[in-house]
């Protein structure tokens, strides 16, 4: 099952590389990894979305709390939250038709149009992970130059907070 | 006082209470050397390799439970390293290991020696540092030594360039390091230590199983007290052994791969299984498949990722062993006579006639030296009161299986990464560590090879450990695989071309034996053992056809063992 697991860690050099260490250590898997510094600067926040059986999903949780930077986490996925992932998409947009296609489409999901050339858009979006991959399965008429996805950001619904 | 780098790092281990740092200099750890060369308080031990520098300091840790020191310099002096730092957090083994790292401005340039160190130790350590400024050195100092010796000990590198051992800073060395994201857990949640108690007190076929945390976490006191109260079958695991003194009546021997048969049917027929500092390892468990398929399951670790890792456990209790049980033994003491036993007597019975197998039993020759009888006599000779450092193969087998340990802290031996090479200066640490006691290397003629350099480091401080090579011509363990596993195709496990060893110990200025004869074998070894101030090795020509028995089989259960020829046979004919 998808868990999405968020962890607060010292903000410090290397410890990035031990939360992904750790991963392809122990063969875990990662579909995403998002880290930034919280409002304190001496704390990083990790999203970090992975899959496995329960008792994986418990060994990760366990072997993340025993690095030492690692501060404190919850799994997401225990209860009610919300997911955001960004995406910025660079399509062709030739022609007037096109061009209004695509304008109608992002409207449609919400997004925005970042960047215009006279051969190309910049779209931006934001969504959960169904909602960014219906987007692309929209733009299947649409040429798409490249893509970058920002990996899930993950926040506990209501009084539920990971904080110290 | 303004202080360099270099005297701060030193300052902080006589600060610590460092007796003996272990180590080799190069060009980035200079001035390190420099401020070592200052001062006495802190005695630096000149090895020949820097693994044996790691391999001695887990040796003294060891025997001692004092946390041992290294000092390496950077790239080639930080990779030789790697064995013995993994083979010291495989077995969870506080060691703090200070390396020398090229100057600040060169790193990340290839500079001459340089290498990645946090980057390479890091899947091997329970945490390591780069120093950035000089003015963190003694604070990080202090955190390496916190970290490696509490909770889940473990190995921890502080990585220091050159450049910040010459600047000056105050010296100031905390009392105490306060770690919002490092909180170990030592006291039991009562509430679990009382389920643990009810458990336990229900069971009809208990079994008691600890492993290395008893020994590490010193609670070896608070088990035999426990396990004198409740006189359930016990076994330890190959890294717990001495926790339970071998007389004790409740004591199954130690379990796993070449454990006793008694100790492997106990824990698969068990119908309640108390983990104690106990991690399953897959040596121990067998196919975990088919492991122990009626037990509910009590688990004591410090680490919570040692719990329910590999095998479901019904009632986990996270803490310090020693404290754990501590708050157990009060309850159990006031409910021992809800325990069943009859039922236990009835488990008792069916024990004892395993037992009675006698599974780590030998035929003794008069032809060729039987290994056995070699680890026999030795514990003769020091009556059990050795430490005893082992390689790994066969030989560690037969040390643990024939080697009476009433105490814990005796018995060294690299039990989670099996390194061979460990011995010879694991046992350099423990005689350091303990200079009035005698201390026993059981060898092999492959394993010795691999660290014999430090033959050199003995006689230059007068290390007077008797080293007794188990020279059977073979990698002993692979030769055994190969012949069980392979069809007898005994691919390159034949160690041609062996050195005289009794001319290597000579030229290293080292008493040399070689004992051949099964007569001379007790008259040998307690000449040896009588030289009190001198490194005598000891090589001993035994049977090469000698395999270790019992043994679970890759892929089987713990009621599956092989027992040795003749003995399977007569077990059927008594089933009949």
């Amino acid at each position: 099952m998808r868990h999405i697991i968020s962890v607060l860690l010292e903000n410090e050099s290397g410890a990035l590389s031990r939360v992904a260490g750790l991963f392809s250590a122990r063969g875990y898997n990662i579909e995403s990894l998002t880290v930034a510094p919280t409002d304190d600067p001496s704390l990083s926040r990790m999203t970090i979305v992975t899959s496995g059986t329960d008792q994986i999903i418990e060994q990760i949780t366990k072997q993340l709390n025993k690095l030492i930077e690692v501060v404190k986490l919850i799994d997401l996925t225990d209860g009610q939250h919300i997911e955001r992932e960004l995406m910025l998409v660079k399509v062709v947009a030739d022609g007037n038709d096109q061009r209004e296609e695509i304008k109608r489409l992002i409207d449609i999901f919400r997004g925005r149009i970042i960047d215009v050339t006279d051969s190309s858009y910049t779209l931006e979006m934001t969504g959960n992970s169904e909602k960014v991959d219906a987007f692309i399965e929209a733009l299947a008429h649409i040429e798409i130059i490249e893509v970058v996805r920002s990996g899930i950001s993950g926040i506990g619904r209501g009084k539920r907070a990971l904080k110290i | 006082m303004e202080l360099t780098g270099a005297d701060i790092l030193v300052k902080c281990l006589q600060d610590e209470g460092i007796e003996y740092i272990f180590g080799y200099p190069g060009g980035a750890a200079l001035h390190i050397y420099d401020a070592l060369y200052k001062q006495d308080e802190v005695r630096h031990i000149l090895v020949r390799h820097e693994q044996g520098a790691t391999h001695a300091a887990d040796g003294y840790t060891r025997s001692t439970g004092k946390t041992g020191v290294v000092l390496v310099t950077s790239g080639p002096g930080v990779t030789n390293t790697v064995t013995g730092i993994a083979t010291a957090f495989m077995d969870s083994i506080p060691m703090v290991v200070i390396t020398a790292q090229v100057p600040s401005h060169l790193i990340g340039d290839d500079a001459f020696q340089e290498v990645d160190t946090v980057g390479i130790t890091r899947p091997c350590v329970k945490h390591n540092f780069l120093v950035k400024d000089v003015n963190d050195i003694a604070t990080t100092m202090k955190k390496a030594f916190y970290l490696a010796h509490s909770g889940r000990p473990g190995p921890v590198v502080v990585d220091v360039p050159k450049d910040l051992t010459a600047q000056k800073a105050e010296y100031h060395y905390p009392e105490n390091v306060d770690m919002r994201s490092y909180q170990p857990q030592t006291r039991g949640h009562a509430k679990q230590v009382e389920r643990g108690v009810d458990l336990l007190l229900q069971a009809k076929r208990p079994i008691i199983y600890t492993g290395g945390g008893v020994v590490l976490g010193e609670a070896s006191e608070p088990l035999r007290e426990m396990v004198d109260l409740l006189k359930f079958p016990s076994t330890s695991t190959l890294m717990g052994i001495g926790s339970i003194d071998p007389d004790n009546p409740n004591y199954l021997g130690w379990l796993g791969m070449h454990g006793t048969y008694e100790s492997n049917m106990a824990m698969h027929g068990c119908d309640v299984m108390f983990a104690i500092g106990a991690r399953f390892d897959d040596r121990v468990t067998g196919e975990l498949a088919k492991f122990a398929p009626n037990a509910r399951i009590i688990q004591i670790d410090i680490d919570p990722s040692s719990i329910g890792k590999n095998v479901a456990v019904e009632v986990p209790i996270v803490g310090d062993c020693k404290e754990v049980l501590t708050q157990m033994l009060p309850l159990l003491k006031a409910r021992t006579d809800e325990i069943d036993r009859p039922a236990v007597d009835d488990w008792w019975k069916q024990i004892d006639e395993w037992r009675s197998l006698k599974s780590f039993s030998y035929e003794k020759s008069d032809v060729v030296i039987k290994p056995q009888h070699v680890v026999e006599t030795i514990c003769n000779i020091t009556n059990g009161e050795a430490f005893v450092a082992s390689d790994v193969g066969q030989h560690q087998m037969w040390a643990a299986q024939h080697y009476q340990f009433d105490r814990p802290r005796r018995w060294v031996n690299s039990g989670g990464l099996g390194t061979m090479g460990f011995g010879l200066p694991a046992a350099m640490g423990i005689q350091l560590g303990n200079p009035d006691s005698v201390v026993a290397c059981i060898t092999g003629d492959a394993s010795i090879i691999m660290c014999i350099q430090e033959l050199s480091t003995c006689l230059q401080y007068g290390l007077p450990i008797k080293v007794v090579n188990l020279n059977n011509r073979y990698m002993g363990m692979v030769r055994q695989w190969q012949e069980f596993f392979y069809d007898r195709r005994y691919s390159h496990s034949y160690m041609d071309a062996l050195p005289d060893f009794v001319k290597v110990a000579e030229s290293f200025g080292h008493v040399g034996m070689l004992i051949d004869k099964p007569q001379d074998l007790e008259s040998g070894l307690q000449e040896a053992f009588a030289m009190k101030d001198r490194l005598v090795f000891v090589d001993v020509m035994t049977d090469h056809t000698e395999n270790v028995y019992p043994m679970i089989a890759a892929g089987k259960g713990h009621n599956e063992m092989h027992l040795k020829p003749g003995q399977e046979e007569q077990q059927e004919r008594e089933l009949a």
